[in-house]
């Protein structure tokens, strides 16, 4: 077997070789269609992480409040429902079904869809981690709270969110770096990113394992990113002996 | 809301057509991988733990490189070099239990490695100290408590294997997902066979982590 990377080079209409292996005018090369497949896996994760954690750290603090139980069954209904679905299911249901069921869907593009399915999929784990954060802070913090006459909201705002986010950043990371992974569920509806041009460029090309070795490359280059990027954060905003176990399972 | 949604189009003859093969599929997919996981990956946990460098490492690479890739990617990837290993073609449900054999491994390593290191070192040197080798330290007294240890979590890993079954559309084998979607292709029902599959998948989860549930407060009475 002999390696051929020169493929990288081809231009993806003409199949040749271009000089400095990136493509003028309005031709690209597959080296080109790579790197921006890699943009969109890049942008389809961090709009729906931005989603995933205001929308899981909303549900999960709703099912933290004490004397609410319809509250708290609500927030566990929403966390059940998505994490029991498979999130290529999810996706599906957001492409196929919602925009026949809500007519004022049709038309959006299938990234935005993805985002969401993506971000409501991630919301149901982060709720869960946020929940455990604020659980894990002993019973005292929020009495002290309510002693200094703060309301509810004060509470949460000045009190137990603020040292619930800094203990749960083990556990976000884990789940930051999954939903990276699991962007790549979108070639199921064709958006155009890592996986889905693995797929295309070793159809078209014949050199699966040069294509699958650059994509798996870029995955882990952006896993170690992620990583080493969190391990910052984390060393920044930890809170010496106070932790939470990193969440176990998921892909 | 616009909503005229038709399911009278599933009978049993539609369901015992379509969806049962692949549901038959995904839950041999499902056992399969799980068994040969956890056999494979209590040897990478054992590896990793074993204070060796030369089967430490390989075992480290293997565990967090898989763990760093998405599955997606790694159904691509053995679909791709195992008929080339082997010299013949072979079927995407064959392709498909390898590589979640060899997926799953990685994670559930992780799982029995946590759950070994749990049991208190005393249990080693008292194993040591009636004069068992490595072998029967571990068959008799490390492995029958981190297994009892790990089960909940194992389980919970078993639910989530058994959603990424759904995956295999990535290279056309036949699952449960599949079996609604060609069902709803046939009938021209696509919508209805989604949210059908949904359903059948949440109800399905909801009742296995309901039971995995449970059997973590029962063996949490106990110890």
């Amino acid at each position: 077997m002999s390696w051929d990377w020169q493929v990288f080079c081809e231009d993806t209409m003409e199949r040749q070789v271009v000089q400095g292996c990136f493509g003028k005018g309005g031709d690209i090369t597959y080296l080109d269609w790579m790197l921006s497949a890699w943009g969109w896996t890049v942008s389809v994760s961090l709009l729906a992480l931005l989603l995933a954690l205001l929308l899981g750290s909303f549900v999960g603090t709703l099912r933290t409040l004490e004397g609410r139980p319809m509250v708290v069954r609500l927030g566990n209904i929403w966390v059940e429902l998505f994490r029991n679905i498979p999130l290529l299911v999810q996706i599906f249901l957001w492409y196929h079904v919602v925009p026949t069921i809500f007519p004022a869907m049709k038309g959006v593009p299938g990234f935005v869809l993805v985002v969401l399915a993506l971000g409501f999929f991630t919301s149901a784990r982060i709720a869960e981690q946020v929940r455990s954060g604020i659980q894990a802070l002993p019973r005292g913090q929020r009495y002290a709270g309510m002693a200094m006459g703060f309301t509810t909201f004060q509470t949460y705002r000045y009190v137990l969110l603020p040292m619930a986010f800094r203990i749960i950043i083990p556990p976000l990371t884990s789940e930051t770096m999954n939903i990276f992974k699991n962007s790549s569920v979108a070639f199921a509806v064709s958006v155009a990113e890592l996986t889905m041009f693995a797929m295309q460029a070793q159809e078209e090309t014949a050199r699966g394992i040069e294509v699958y070795l650059a994509v798996t490359a870029c995955y882990i280059v952006s896993a170690f990113a992620i990583n080493r990027i969190m391990a910052f954060i984390e060393k920044r905003a930890r809170v010496p002996g106070l932790i939470v176990a990193g969440g176990t399972g998921g892909h | 809301m616009n909503i005229s949604l038709d399911f009278s189009f599933y009978n049993w003859d539609l369901i015992s057509n379509f969806v049962l093969k692949g549901l038959y599929f995904s839950l041999m997919l499902t056992v399969v991988a799980t068994v040969g996981g956890v056999l494979f990956g209590t040897v990478l946990a054992l590896m990793r733990l074993s204070g060796k460098k030369w089967l430490g490492v390989p075992a480290t690479i293997y565990v967090n490189g898989m763990r760093s890739i998405p599955l997606v990617m790694v159904i691509l990837w053995f679909f791709l070099l195992v008929p080339a290993i082997i010299g013949r073609p072979i079927g995407a449900e064959v392709s498909a239990v390898v590589t979640f054999i060899a997926f799953e491994a990685a994670y559930f390593s992780e799982i029995m490695r946590a759950g070994i290191q749990s049991i208190p070192r005393g249990q080693v040197f008292a194993g040591q100290a009636v004069g068992m080798t490595y072998g029967q330290n571990m068959r008799y007294v490390i492995l029958p408590q981190a297994f009892r240890n790990m089960l909940p979590v194992l389980l919970t890993q078993t639910i989530i294997l058994f959603q990424d079954t759904s995956l295999v559309y990535a290279i056309g084998a036949y699952d449960m997902l599949k079996g609604f979607e060609v069902a709803g292709k046939n009938f021209g029902r696509p919508i209805e066979a989604y949210l059908a599959a949904a359903v059948l998948y949440f109800i399905m989860c909801y009742a296995l982590s309901w039971m995995v549930k449970r059997l973590h407060q029962k063996i949490a009475i106990i110890r």
